[in-house]
């Protein structure tokens, strides 16, 4: 399943466009950076609430499909710059992160 | 590969915005070379929580890396605060880092941890006041 897929099924709000083709591989869910750039997967949809340019790094460097804002987090302006210049999407959704990790499993 | 590749960077203090920009590049040249994934999110990970520490504890520092045939070196010197208890440092879950920090989503305790888990060779020298250098390497194949 494509994140494009995955943001039509899911009815997700495209923030920012990476590579829409992209993979999504398995699901990872929490909000301690350093806690899933060890533990995320290459291919995982990235559940959280990080909406800085932090949470940006860490997706690039996980190399994580996507990275999804749980309950409508915001993403800011400069995490927004920032993922446009290095291909990061970012989706958004009004659903909690449990409710998103069911859904996101019922379609992998 | 023949020859042994040098790259240098200046991480700026309090700036997270730029932190992730010396890892982002070295994953992007080990890319270019072909390094394995594996190899390229160990050396990355590592990199960037290195970064992040010395965002958050040293007002900044500056990295040195080496990729060779055989293995990626780093090493990350600061001059911050040092660290008082080193074996408490390497404690998953131990933070010293302020509120405002964890609301960014790090101060999880797990920096030292992960660098240490996602190398090969890991040594720190640290003395109170001073500052604190770690020299870290990643095996290639």
């Amino acid at each position: 399943m494509t994140v494009k897929e995955l943001a039509e099924k899911l009815e997700l709000k495209i923030l920012t466009q990476g590579e829409l083709e992209k993979d999504v591989t398995g699901c990872y869910s929490g909000d301690l950076l350093s806690w899933v750039m060890s533990k995320a997967e290459p291919g995982d949809a990235w559940l959280t609430v990080m909406g800085n340019v932090n949470a940006v790094a860490v997706a690039v460097l996980t190399d994580c499909a996507c990275i999804i804002l749980t309950e409508n987090a915001a993403l800011d302006e400069q995490a927004k710059q920032k993922a446009e210049l290095q291909g990061i999407t970012f989706l958004q959704s009004g659903k909690n992160a449990y409710e998103l990790s069911v859904a996101v499993s019922k379609l992998l | 590969m023949e020859e042994t590749i040098k790259l240098h960077y200046v991480v700026p203090g309090d700036d997270f915005t730029r932190a992730g920009a010396a890892s982002g590049d070295v994953k992007h040249t080990l890319k270019q070379l072909g390094v394995s994934p594996a190899v390229i999110r160990n050396v990355s990970i590592a990199m960037y929580e290195g970064e992040i520490n010395m965002v958050i504890h040293a007002g900044g520092g500056e990295i040195d890396v080496e990729i060779s045939e055989k293995d990626i070196k780093m090493t990350l010197a600061d001059k911050g605060p040092g660290i008082a208890n080193v074996e408490l440092a390497m404690k998953e879950g131990y933070s010293t880092a302020p509120d405002n920090i964890r609301t960014l989503g790090f101060g999880a305790g797990m920096g030292l941890p992960n660098i240490k888990k996602y190398t090969d060779s890991f040594r720190i020298e640290t003395q109170v006041g001073v500052g604190t250098t770690l020299f870290l390497s990643v095996n290639i194949a």
